[in-house]
């Protein structure tokens, strides 16, 4: 449906942590941006995973969040309660990637249900570590795909209250507007129009006046997208 | 000092029809060789509780042995939807599950407070979102600061199965790698069953590991690859091939239950 672009997503979102000490991160694409992030822009990141692995360093994209590799090559391994209680509560980890299946207007998430709770069409994972990472990192950034389904203008369930400082889709970027806080479109990545941002959004997009481009992807971006995938 | 015994006799003396049943281990140690043990001696309208259902509670959300699910993220990772927990939650088949659930946050923090005999636990989190409405939660203010923080009710379950690397004869147990939740549930369960890799004569100290006193624990069982198809580490790597297939073997009903027949029950009516 959207010619969107999840490489570009990937890529977009690992730029963000260019200048940035520590990240955490779950599995999929924000892993795979956090993973591209230190081998491209910031071998000193700190990738920290809810499975309690700080300073973990895959050589490529795992599975699960606690696949072995995060614990072999990580500075510390901690257990979940130290994890919630003394890294991420009291905001020691900078920036968060989080995902959700349902997005509204000033970022707000939902991971639980689609439809009512008691009856729901779609029963979601549920909440996680989403709830409590959004409240302590100092900075949140969501990735999710772009579409109708994702962005609605009513959430069926309020997960996480995740006031994100960038939401990276497939299509672009969007930012809090300063005043009102409502998502706004900034960027679009290459090849994209702001009209397929606002068909593929289900609120009405507020969008910024100067629109920026997103970068293209470099060589050496790709290059390096590439080989962590194909290990 | 922790019993040694066969995974059939702890099962049969320490998990009862309707407990309350914490089964720990995040990622890593899974204790799945237990759960399936626990299935084939037919244990019914139990309270499954553990903060990632994962396939481990699929399995027997899938075979009917769950009344009740207490968890705060029940997906297969990295692959997508657990289909027996959704098949229970949104159609009651094979029978309806009651849920409970909280963040991890929130899990985590109530073993802790069972672990320490605490009636709650006190985090910040939940407020604003649409949690407290449908689960155990109460706001409270902090007695010094005056801060509005929540309280979550101590997990204090019947029994905790977990999984390790080695213990020793007297039933003492040490796990290494990434640690989650195991102790805590131990020492918060009112029993406690662990089976384990392999048993040694003397527990060597590894680097991050966590010890158990066989004295805080009532059984212990050998069980060589029980955490399959998660992984013990050092002893075994995740077996990421199955985890991608339990989304085939799950989705449909009648797939599933040839599974369950195939590979889990079998020998079950001799026992």
């Amino acid at each position: 449906m959207s010619a969107g672009s999840g490489e570009q997503q990937t890529v977009v979102a690992a730029r963000r942590l260019a200048d940035v000490a520590s990240v955490f991160i779950g599995v999929g694409r924000p892993s795979t941006a956090a993973i591209l992030a230190r081998a491209v822009h910031n071998p000193d990141l700190h990738l920290v995973y809810e499975s309690g692995t700080i300073g973990a360093k895959p050589r490529r994209v795992p599975l699960s969040i606690g696949d072995g590799e995060l614990a072999e090559t990580a500075d510390a391994v901690v257990s979940v309660p130290e994890m919630f209680n003394y890294w991420i509560a009291p905001g020691r980890i900078e920036v968060a990637f989080l995902g959700a299946a349902q997005v509204d207007r000033f970022g707000n998430l939902n991971s639980t249900v689609i439809g009512p709770y008691d009856s729901p069409r779609t029963r979601l994972p549920g909440a996680g570590g989403a709830p409590e990472i959004a409240l302590g990192c100092p900075e949140v950034i969501v990735i999710a795909p772009h579409s109708t389904r994702t962005f609605v203008e009513q959430l069926d369930f309020l997960t996480t209250v995740a006031a994100p400082t960038a939401v990276i889709t497939d299509l672009g970027v969007l930012e809090p507007d300063p005043e009102t806080a409502e998502l706004t479109l900034t960027a679009l990545h290459p090849g994209v129009e702001a009209d397929q941002v606002r068909a593929a959004t289900g609120f009405e997009l507020a969008v910024a006046p100067e629109l920026a481009r997103t970068e293209p992807a470099s060589a050496a971006e790709l290059g390096a997208l590439a080989e962590l995938l194909a290990r | 000092m922790a019993r040694v015994a066969t995974l059939s006799d702890a099962v049969a003396e320490l998990v009862g029809d309707g407990d309350a049943v914490a089964m720990e281990g995040f990622t890593q140690l899974i204790p799945f060789a237990a759960g399936h043990e626990i299935l084939r001696q037919g244990r019914r309208e139990l309270e499954l509780i553990r903060m990632t259902p994962d396939v481990l509670f699929d399995q027997m959300i899938g075979a009917g042995a769950a009344r009740k699910l207490v968890f705060s993220y029940g997906g297969n990772p990295g692959v997508g939807s657990l289909h027996r927990m959704r098949d229970a939650v949104e159609h009651g088949w094979p029978a309806p599950l009651e849920l409970e659930e909280h963040s991890h946050a929130g899990m985590a923090n109530r073993y802790v407070a069972g672990a320490s005999n605490m009636p709650c636990a006190i985090l910040r989190g939940y407020l604003g979102t649409d949690l407290p409405a449908h689960t155990q939660v109460r706001e409270l203010e902090c007695p010094f600061t005056g801060e509005r923080l929540v309280a979550v009710p101590a997990l204090a379950p019947d029994v905790a199965v977990i999984h390790a690397q080695e213990a020793d004869r007297a039933g003492n147990v040490q796990l290494w790698g990434i640690p989650g939740v195991q102790k805590e549930a131990v020492l918060a369960a009112a029993r406690s069953l662990v089976t384990v890799e392999r048993l040694v004569d003397e527990l060597e100290p590894r680097p991050g590991g966590v010890i158990i006193p066989g004295w805080a624990i009532d059984a212990v069982a050998e069980v060589p690859n029980g955490a399959w198809p998660s992984y013990a580490h050092d002893f075994s790597v995740r077996d990421n091939g199955f985890y991608r297939q339990w989304d085939e073997i799950s989705r449909e009903r009648e797939r599933f239950q040839e599974w369950l027949r195939e590979q889990v029950m079998v020998g079950a009516a001799a026992r």
